[in-house]
């Protein structure tokens, strides 16, 4: 175990598996997202109440719950960099943010498109919303911050502690349909229930939901290997990766 | 299907420029992130090649001498 952990910090044997992984994680999220998307949009019932606006669920729901999960992703992995140094885990941090930026934007962009046919409303100052654009600001402040600091050692713990902080929006996000009053709809997926929509309505749903999630760890992946590039340049390991042209 | 005819598919019942737009939105930007991520790996390859090849030839510059002396034979007449 503690000498899997100790492998698992290596940037080398990371860069290794993350080649080996990487095509499946595409191949597979793209096959599973595109099946969730078609399935979603041409095959499923359309809502009784909401009509065919509805359809832009298969991909609010997968953007907002990769939002919310990338964060608290960074969150175990600010702890790990904090606690143990481990420079993988600050590696994460950094590669992910742009990507979470991108997500939570797409969630509050589908979300508002959603919102104008079924609410009658772009944007409302509600509980939900709010705490949603707060999530797009805290991403925006951790790349600023760690663009901002030159020093890596000092830019990575400043970057976990911002992480730490602005982790108790999470709960909140989570938690605001229930406890505000909101014109946001409660969560489509809960561990304890059976999803309120009919089968051809959820599948689909967790179709998306999983190949995004794929497809996260690819670019995950990939922007971790870059960042390895860039900080172990100067090892004998990269020189040989880079000069035998196996991009 | 869910839908009588591709028109109607495309339409979605009025609902269709809310739907297309979102999906339009989300593919250019995930297609993008996606693209943009590569790219930025091969370009960091790049520089990293150039910068040792810049290394290199400066190594090889340095063990080859700057100027070469050679001995003139003058007559001690």
């Amino acid at each position: 175990m503690w000498q899997f952990f100790h492998k698992l910090g290596s940037p080398k044997w990371f860069y290794g598996i993350a080649t080996r992984l990487m095509p499946w994680l595409l191949v597979a999220g793209v096959l599973l997202l595109l099946a969730g998307i078609v399935w979603g949009l041409a095959f499923a019932p359309k809502d009784y109440l909401q009509g065919n606006s509805y359809r832009i669920i298969f991909i609010h729901v997968p953007t907002a719950f990769l939002a919310q999960s990338v964060y608290i992703m960074m969150a175990v992995a600010a702890v790990v960099t904090l606690v143990w140094r481990m420079k993988l885990a600050d590696v994460f941090v950094k590669a992910v943010a742009p990507v979470g930026l991108v997500l939570t934007f797409l969630a509050l962009f589908t979300g508002a498109v959603w919102g104008k046919p079924t609410w009658g409303t772009w944007w409302i100052w509600d509980a939900r919303l709010t705490s949603m654009l707060i999530l797009l600001f805290l991403y925006g402040g951790v790349i600023a911050l760690d663009r901002a600091i030159n020093d890596e050692k000092s830019a990575a713990r400043a970057v976990a502690v911002l992480v730490l902080v602005g982790v108790v929006n999470i709960p909140i996000i989570k938690y605001s349909v229930e406890w505000w009053n909101t014109l946001h709809q409660p969560a489509t997926f809960k561990l304890t229930e059976k999803p309120s929509m009919p089968a051809e309505m959820w599948v689909p749903l967790l179709l998306a939901v999983l190949g995004l999630y794929l497809i996260f760890g690819w670019l995950a992946c990939l922007r971790m290997q870059t960042e390895i590039l860039v900080r172990e340049q100067r090892t004998r390991w990269v020189k040989d990766l880079v000069m035998a042209g196996r991009f | 299907m869910a839908f009588d005819s591709f028109s109607a598919f495309i339409a979605m019942e009025g609902h269709g420029p809310y739907v297309w737009t979102c999906y339009g939105v989300f593919f250019v930007l995930m297609v993008g992130l996606m693209a943009w991520s590569r790219r930025r790996r091969s370009a960091t390859m790049a520089a990293c090649r150039r910068n040792y090849e810049r290394q290199e030839r400066g190594q090889q510059r340095a063990a080859r001498p700057a100027a070469t002396f050679t001995r003139v034979e003058v007559s001690q007449d």
